[in-house]
């Protein structure tokens, strides 16, 4: 596993996960996770049911303050390598200047990872705002921008150029990402009378409206057909390749998986058993075992035998 | 809904909607799809069995309600019977049970199939609905000259009527901010009320201030109040919510009550003053308002005067909600209400959200306050007890959650319908002399909203309109709407 050069994740990492543990109770769901993910790389996050997936998301958005560990998130170069462990000392959440920056996501509140971190999420069970239209959707995921383009709601309510001009270009934005998922021609409906593949689509255009460096998705392609992988495949690619967008996934659709993903790592419960580029993880005996349930005396075996 | 959602099981289109996830819950927990199984045996008999379960019903909790009744004798209770009364209500759930039964529950053809027809179509209700609110806006500014020409002698009633009803909209309005926008429930809304009312109360009865100097401080204060009250429940919801706000809504007519030295607890304050018309008193004297213009003396002036105040002051609420629905603010208080979870996700501060929305109904409710204790001259916590939450609520739910015109409808029918009940003469025509419709007033008014709530399960207006549209205006069915249960 350990190449000549090192892989991009590991020279030019946006996320580096230390040792991340999270207990509840007495349950270790992630135990001692270190991992990173590279910028402009698509890593996906891999593992058996119950492994620990979502939970590395919940710690990574903020969603859960974790019990032990670091999340670091770069915005750029621009920083040196001592910013990190500076920062660490500090005891500042984050500190970012010129579009570079530092982030320890552990110390912050989801709201804020959302909007000063620029790490979206999507959710397993789809979070529309169903009663909302399409339309709306999308605005309220460019809340902030509004918010202070209407002088936190003063120039709102009395219109002022800055707040008008500030809602054309959402709307703007809105149609942009509308007509990348093919839903323009329905903006002005509900969002939960949508067929579940649109909704699918339209949570992911929903967290890229707020301009993410990191895009974080939960098993995005569950419950899509072969077509609407393909498509989805697609925008994921569009949104690395011409929105600089890295990507951190969960999924279980290996077809998905090892054709997208630049680098893969896999857990079991909660502990990580693999990690490096596509080819090597698919052939990674600890994987197969994971997956398909053998002993771990085969793969002791097996990895003695074979290696 | 129940139905829909068992329907859909079997239908995997539809996945993502929750009540479709919920439905495969409870399928995979074993539970029985929510239909009622299609009846295939014989109508009357089967309906006789039923009435009979339900008569039994009623006699078990009728035997103790109705049956039994004890009084105060000499140094003892005595108990008395009253079967005959006992019999009776048995038997008119009886055959009440057996009608509806044979006409609507066990037959195959209901009568009620044909009165969802009777309701309008969607384009129908749609041009109602832009022509329904400038019309009653028309109205309301005309309405006191049309009672002073054609109401005559109870011209000054119906204007007191107007005045309460317009009230509670502008109460109704406030509180739509918190429960129908943002989808917190709040069960203590008359604390902001008493709030606003004793701001006023107080600096008046103190200081000498004002209604128009009061009015602003009035709403300030309640509206810090709102915030005092939104920290500590930010990270409740639902039913807990409720019960919280409930206790703050108590918390605050105890206070008023026991802190004799400075609110004269339950004896009140008196003597609040008038709200003047810049600067001039409706009073009799030479400079008041009517000598000043050269008119004849009326009390009727002042009525007049204090029905445009609260009729400015509700429109400024609706004008101000309306605005803020389709700014960041307001459609981040409907996304709080659809899922806090996403809200979060996307950078939304809930807790300043939800304090904005807290505040901003307070604020209007504490206006309210305001207003009410000009009117009164004299207000005591008599005046805040839960029943008056439970009726801006009520009026809130009944008009659909929400809605700014369904408020207007509900607060009339609600607020107008119980005073008007009081003039129910006609029925002593039908149940003799000694019938007093007036003690009925209640249960008509219950029955009222029993009805109402069966027919329309969601209020009377029933659908959101979308805040920014891109090419044309749908407007949203309640179904799809959450309700802010906080899920």
């Amino acid at each position: 596993m350990s190449d000549a050069a090192a892989p991009r994740w590991d020279s030019e990492p946006i996320l580096t996960v230390e040792h991340l543990t999270m207990r509840f109770g007495g349950l270790v769901a992630i135990g001692d996770l270190s991992f990173n993910a590279g910028r402009g790389d698509i890593t996906a996050l891999i593992g058996p049911n119950g492994a620990g997936k979502t939970t590395v998301f919940n710690c990574i958005t903020g969603f859960y303050k974790p019990t032990e560990g670091r999340i670091v998130l770069r915005h750029g170069e621009g920083r040196g390598p001592h910013a990190v462990s500076e920062l660490t000392s500090s005891g500042r959440q984050w500190d970012a200047a010129d579009g570079n920056g530092v982030f320890l996501l552990e110390r912050m509140p989801d709201h804020e990872i959302a909007w000063h971190a620029k790490v979206a999420r999507t959710f397993q069970n789809i979070r529309l705002f169903g009663g909302m239209t399409v339309l709306e959707n999308l605005l309220v995921a460019q809340h902030n921008k509004l918010m202070i383009a209407s002088n936190y709601t003063i120039g709102g309510i009395f219109n002022l150029p800055g707040y008008r001009r500030a809602r054309e270009a959402a709307i703007e934005r809105a149609v942009y990402w509308l007509k990348q998922i093919n839903l323009l021609d329905r903006a002005d409906d509900p969002a939960s009378d949508l067929p579940y593949g649109a909704q699918r689509r339209l949570e992911i255009a929903r967290s890229l409206c707020s301009e993410p460096h990191l895009l974080c998705l939960d098993e995005p392609a569950a419950g899509l057909n072969a077509n609407e992988s393909a498509e989805l495949n697609e925008l994921i690619r569009f949104v690395r390749d011409e929105h600089g967008v890295s990507v951190l996934l969960i999924e279980h659709d290996m077809g998905v998986v090892m054709e997208i993903s630049d680098h893969i790592v896999v857990l079991d419960y909660g502990v990580k058993i693999s990690d490096g580029p596509a080819e090597a993880v698919r052939k990674d005996p600890k994987v197969i075992a994971a997956y398909l349930g053998v002993e771990d005396e085969e793969v002791e075996e097996h990895l003695e035998a074979g290696e | 809904m129940a139905d829909d959602a068992a329907g859909s099981v079997t239908t995997t289109s539809s996945l993502g909607e929750q009540r479709d996830v919920e439905a495969w819950k409870s399928a995979a927990a074993g539970e029985p799809p929510a239909h009622a199984m299609p009846w295939h045996g014989p109508v009357i008999a089967a309906s006789l069995k039923d009435a009979v379960l339900v008569a039994l019903v009623a006699a078990a909790l009728g035997f103790f309600f109705l049956g039994l009744r004890t009084e105060i004798g000499v140094g003892t209770l005595e108990m008395t019977t009253r079967w005959n009364v006992l019999i009776i209500a048995i038997l008119v759930v009886f055959v009440a049970r057996l009608v509806l039964n044979l006409l609507v529950f066990k037959t195959s053809r209901p009568i009620t199939t044909g009165i969802d027809r009777l309701a309008p179509s969607a384009s129908a209700l749609a041009l109602i609905g832009r022509v329904l609110g400038p019309l009653l806006l028309v109205v309301a500014v005309a309405l006191p000259f049309l009672l002073l020409e054609f109401a005559g002698g109870r011209a000054r009633q119906f204007i007191d009527l107007a005045i309460l009803i317009l009230t509670y909209i502008m109460l109704g309005w406030g509180l739509n901010i918190v429960v129908g926008l943002a989808g917190l429930l709040d069960l203590g809304y008359v604390a902001f009320y008493a709030v606003g009312a004793y701001s006023f109360g107080l600096l008046a009865h103190y200081s000498g201030l004002g209604f128009w100097v009061c009015l602003p401080v009035a709403g300030f204060l309640a509206a810090m109040w709102g915030l005092i009250l939104g920290f500590p429940v930010l990270r409740l919801r639902g039913d807990y919510l409720a019960i919280v706000t409930l206790a703050f809504g108590e918390i605050i007519r105890i206070i008023l009550l026991n802190w004799y030295d400075f609110t004269n607890g339950p004896d009140g304050i008196s003597g609040i003053p008038k709200p003047t018309f810049f600067g001039l008193e409706f009073s009799r004297g030479d400079d008041g308002f009517d000598a000043f213009f050269g008119l004849k003396y009326s009390s009727l002036h002042r009525f007049i005067w204090l029905y445009y105040i609260i009729l400015a002051l509700a429109l400024v609420t609706n004008f101000v909600t309306h605005r803020l629905r389709r700014l960041p603010i307001g459609r981040a208080w409907e996304a709080l209400r659809e899922d806090e979870i996403a809200c979060r996700s996307l950078g939304i501060n809930t807790r300043n959200t939800k304090l904005t929305a807290f505040a901003m109904g307070a604020m209007f409710g504490g206006f309210a306050g305001s207003f009410f204790a000009t009117r009164q001259g004299f207000i005591s916590p008599e005046s805040f007890t839960f029943i008056e939450s439970a009726i801006i609520l009520a009026i809130v739910v009944l008009g659909g959650l929400g809605s700014q015109i369904g408020v207007v409808l509900a607060a009339i029918v609600m607020i107008g319908g119980i005073e008007m009940l009081r003039n129910l003469n006609f029925l002593k025509e039908v149940f003799g002399p000694n019938f007093e419709p007036t003690h009925y007033r209640m249960l008509i008014f219950g029955l009222a909203m029993v009805f109402i709530m069966v027919w329309k399960p969601r209020g009377l207006v029933t659908s959101r309109e979308p805040s920014a549209v891109l090419k044309e205006k749908k407007r949203i069915g309640a179904d799809m709407v959450a309700q802010g249960e906080g899920h």
